[in-house]
């Protein structure tokens, strides 16, 4: 009998603890995926943030630790320095990448250190139960904007991929969604460019990945998938922002 | 004999790390201590494997420092007194995960932005936790050049050994005064790392290195595990320094710099026939509760010594239990306290004024 | 057992700091134990700057010193900051260039050299502090200018070799001072 589906070897058998509808398995898999084709696993070391993929470090099957909140790229660095040849990632959601750790993303951009960073952006605090996040949409509803985001009184929302790729330091960066199957593939794409240009020693490269969060939204997960669609991608449009390879390679022609 | 050479206490910290294995600094310019990331920055990229990184903050730093530690190399982070509170949250993940760190504190005066002057006033946060959470530091207070080198080689040696971090809790002067040093005795100890990231290969089950535990009754047996181990510091790694207390009535206690302006006093008040010793806490944790009690047993008062509001002092009275009058001799903000102001405070203690 | 508890005080760029370190390496070199404790701070930047160094046949206790036996004053701040805590037979030398008060007390030996001044006159501008060190291994038996080259080679980069020649000549010129 022929096997048409698999998880892949880069997840443990652990049970997810994500609510129903969320992408974040799907996001999982996409990096599972990226280091199975890569054959990296037995290389990886990957750092979990605080907030909903807090547990990643039983997820995936490869070598894990898990930071303090919003310190994952330092902590990353750390082992980096020490381990040039592991390959390493975080995954972070949006309140961990760019509110609280807004100074470590930044600056591990900055010195293009030499790791994988994967960028969860679903504009809600999810695991403390859906408070407003430094990418909520103006007018969205949180718990803590039960009014909607007033931008006069709380600011704006943070395009992280457009003020990163105003740096000198990083190699790549791009922004995908995983609201459809077109989306999805091209962001599996993009992570696993993601790890080769770790590999290829390179240097920082961040995917952001537009994602949904049903249960905190209050939406059911297709309305979710919808609401990506309509009020999300036009406010982080999707594309590559910084790649200097590419960016080198036009330059030569 | 191997050959004397003069350096700043913060440059013999440095030194001494890199003897005892270490490679990776992370840290974050502050003063008193910025001769301990001078001396790395140019040492560290000289030497194979050597990494030394400026982080952006001294939060980034100590997770630099985590990440590093959990990769399974001597790794160590530096700072001053404010610097520290803000390492405090990473030096919690590092204990609720179990792996070794090496972190130096050159205190100054607080609160706050405080002052850039020597104080030893961060006892509490290094002796009773700084971060959140049940756990201990290792921590080992200089009292000259020689002992930040020699403490900073048993600090990593110890950090690996019990799987925690290991402090130096050291102070502006020592930091910044040269005396003659030798790095005859250095004595590296290499620990096995089993639990360190350093990728499965595909030939092991997955390491985490983690602090999280949602079930209440994991984490409590966590925390019951660790401090097994903490017994066993307190069991095994006490040290401290007994001077003339032979025939002591009068017992000072004073750790580092203030250690030294005690001596000088102890040997001053000796002249004038008062039987005066002291016991200087080397480990400021574990503390050398033990040699206090026996000590409150031949003495008739301790005069304690610090530069700061009185913080060691507690650990005195406690170890005495109650025993004995404990009194404070102390400046605080920066100042140093004079051999003349201890002295008074020796002679007052003989009287019986407290 | 003798001990000499040395402060150097003046203004910050006077050199302070790297006249204590010539006499830390100088007791180091002749097996003494010592002592070197620099101020810091914003001092450094222009304001006072001060540094204390004791040399003594016994391990050192505390390094700050309240009460010095000899006192090196490179300008007047220093001199009236510190000239009461000089001990009783203590000594206290003075660059009278900087400083044209006189030393009132009777019950220490002062020197009055014009540091400043020879330095400039030796072609050695910036090196008044080590004119001031010439003349304080002139009269301190427990320090010989023998081996001085040695010290000061010690403390000069291997890059800069040419300033020990310069360092040099103002200790000559301090030790051969005449007051």
């Amino acid at each position: 009998m022929a096997i048409v589906f698999q998880k892949p070897h880069a997840l443990t058998d652990a049970v997810l603890h994500y609510c129903p509808g969320c992408p974040h398995g799907i996001i999982h898999r996409l990096v599972a995926e990226a280091i199975d084709n890569l054959g990296i696993e037995g290389e990886a070391i990957g750092v979990a943030p605080v907030g909903c993929a807090v547990m990643a470090y039983d997820y995936f099957a490869c070598d894990m630790i898990e930071a303090a909140h919003g310190r994952a790229p330092a902590t990353a660095t750390g082992i980096k320095r020490c381990r040039p040849d592991n390959i390493v990632f975080t995954y972070q959601g949006d309140g961990d990448l760019a509110s609280i750790g807004m100074a470590e993303t930044v600056h591990a951009a900055a010195r293009n250190e030499n790791i994988t960073v994967i960028f969860v952006n679903n504009a809600i605090y999810g695991m403390t139960g859906g408070q407003m996040a430094p990418t909520s949409l103006p007018g969205q509803v949180t718990q803590t904007s039960p009014y909607g985001r007033d931008v006069n009184h709380c600011g704006w929302p943070i395009r992280v991929c457009e003020l990163l790729a105003t740096l000198e330091g990083p190699e790549y960066i791009a922004r995908v969604a995983v609201n459809n199957v077109k989306n999805v593939k091209a962001a599996g794409k993009a992570i696993q460019k993601a790890f080769q240009n770790q590999m290829d020693k390179k240097g920082f490269s961040l995917i952001e990945v537009v994602s949904a969060c049903p249960t905190n939204w209050g939406m059911t997960p297709q309305k979710a998938l919808e609401w990506v669609e309509s009020d999300m991608i036009p406010y982080y449009p999707l594309g590559v922002y910084k790649d200097r390879t590419a960016a080198k390679e036009a330059e030569a022609k | 004999m191997a050959e004397r050479v003069l350096m700043k206490g913060n440059e013999a910290i440095a030194e001494a790390a890199i003897r005892a294995g270490c490679r990776h600094y992370f840290g974050y310019p502050i003063t008193p201590q910025t001769e301990v990331a001078a001396y790395m920055a140019k040492r560290l990229p000289k030497i194979e494997g050597g990494v030394f990184l400026q982080a952006e903050s001294e939060i980034a730093s100590i997770n630099m420092v985590y990440g590093a530690a959990a990769a399974g190399f001597r790794v160590m982070t530096s700072s001053s007194s404010p610097g520290i509170s803000l390492k405090s949250e990473g030096l919690s993940y590092i204990a609720g995960s179990d792996i070794p760190a090496f972190v130096v504190n050159i205190q100054r005066g607080g609160p706050g932005l405080g002052g850039i002057q020597p104080s030893q006033s961060d006892y509490f946060q290094a002796t009773k936790g700084g971060g959140h959470g049940d756990y201990r530091m290792i921590v080992l207070a200089p009292a000259s050049v020689q002992e930040m080198a020699s403490l900073t080689v048993k600090g990593f040696n110890l950090a690996d050994k019990y799987l925690m971090t290991a402090m130096i809790l050291a102070d502006g002067t020592i930091g910044q005064m040269m005396e003659p040093i030798t790095f005859e005795d250095v004595q590296v100890e290499i620990y096995d790392k089993p639990w360190a990231l350093s990728g499965t290969k595909m030939q092991r089950k997955h390491n985490i290195v983690n602090s999280l535990y949602l079930k209440s009754d994991e984490l409590e047996q966590k925390n019951f595990e660790r401090y097994e181990r903490y017994k066993i510091v307190e069991e095994n790694e006490v040290l401290y320094e007994a001077y003339r207390m032979e025939d002591a009535e009068i017992c000072v206690v004073a750790f580092g710099i203030a250690s030294r302006v005690a001596k000088n006093a102890v040997a001053a008040a000796r002249k004038e026939g008062v039987k005066v010793g002291l016991i200087r806490p080397i480990t400021l944790w574990p503390f050398p509760s033990k040699a206090l009690r026996q000590a409150a047993d031949q003495v008739k008062s301790f005069v304690c010594v610090e530069l700061n509001m009185g913080q060691m002092i507690e650990d005195v009275r406690l170890a005495a239990e109650c025993t004995r009058p404990v009194s404070l001799c102390n400046r605080a903000g920066g100042m140093i306290p004079s051999p003349g102001q201890v002295l008074e405070s020796i002679r007052k203690a003989q009287k019986g004024e407290m | 057992m003798k001990t000499t508890q040395i402060l150097i005080a003046g203004f910050g760029g006077q050199g302070i700091l790297f006249a204590g370190k010539f006499l830390a390496y100088k007791g180091l070199l002749e097996d003494l134990q010592v002592s070197w404790l620099p101020s810091y701070g914003p001092e450094m930047r222009g304001g006072t700057a001060n540094c204390n160094v004791i040399l003594s046949d016994d391990p050192v206790g505390s390094p700050i010193i309240t009460d010095p036996d000899v006192l090196i004053a490179m300008n007047l701040p220093s001199l009236q900051k510190y000239v009461d805590a000089v001990v009783p037979g203590g000594q206290i030398y003075v660059d009278s260039t900087l400083i044209s008060e006189k030393v009132e007390r009777g019950d220490v030996q002062v020197y009055y050299i014009p540091a400043t001044q020879m330095a400039n006159d030796a072609g050695v501008p910036t090196l008044a502090n080590m004119v001031m060190m010439g003349h304080v291994l002139k009269n301190n038996p427990e320090l010989t200018f023998e081996g001085t080259e040695a010290t000061v080679s010690k403390l000069v980069p291997p890059k800069k070799a040419q300033l020990v020649e310069l360092n040099m000549k103002a200790l000559q010129a301090g030790r051969d001072y005449q007051g």
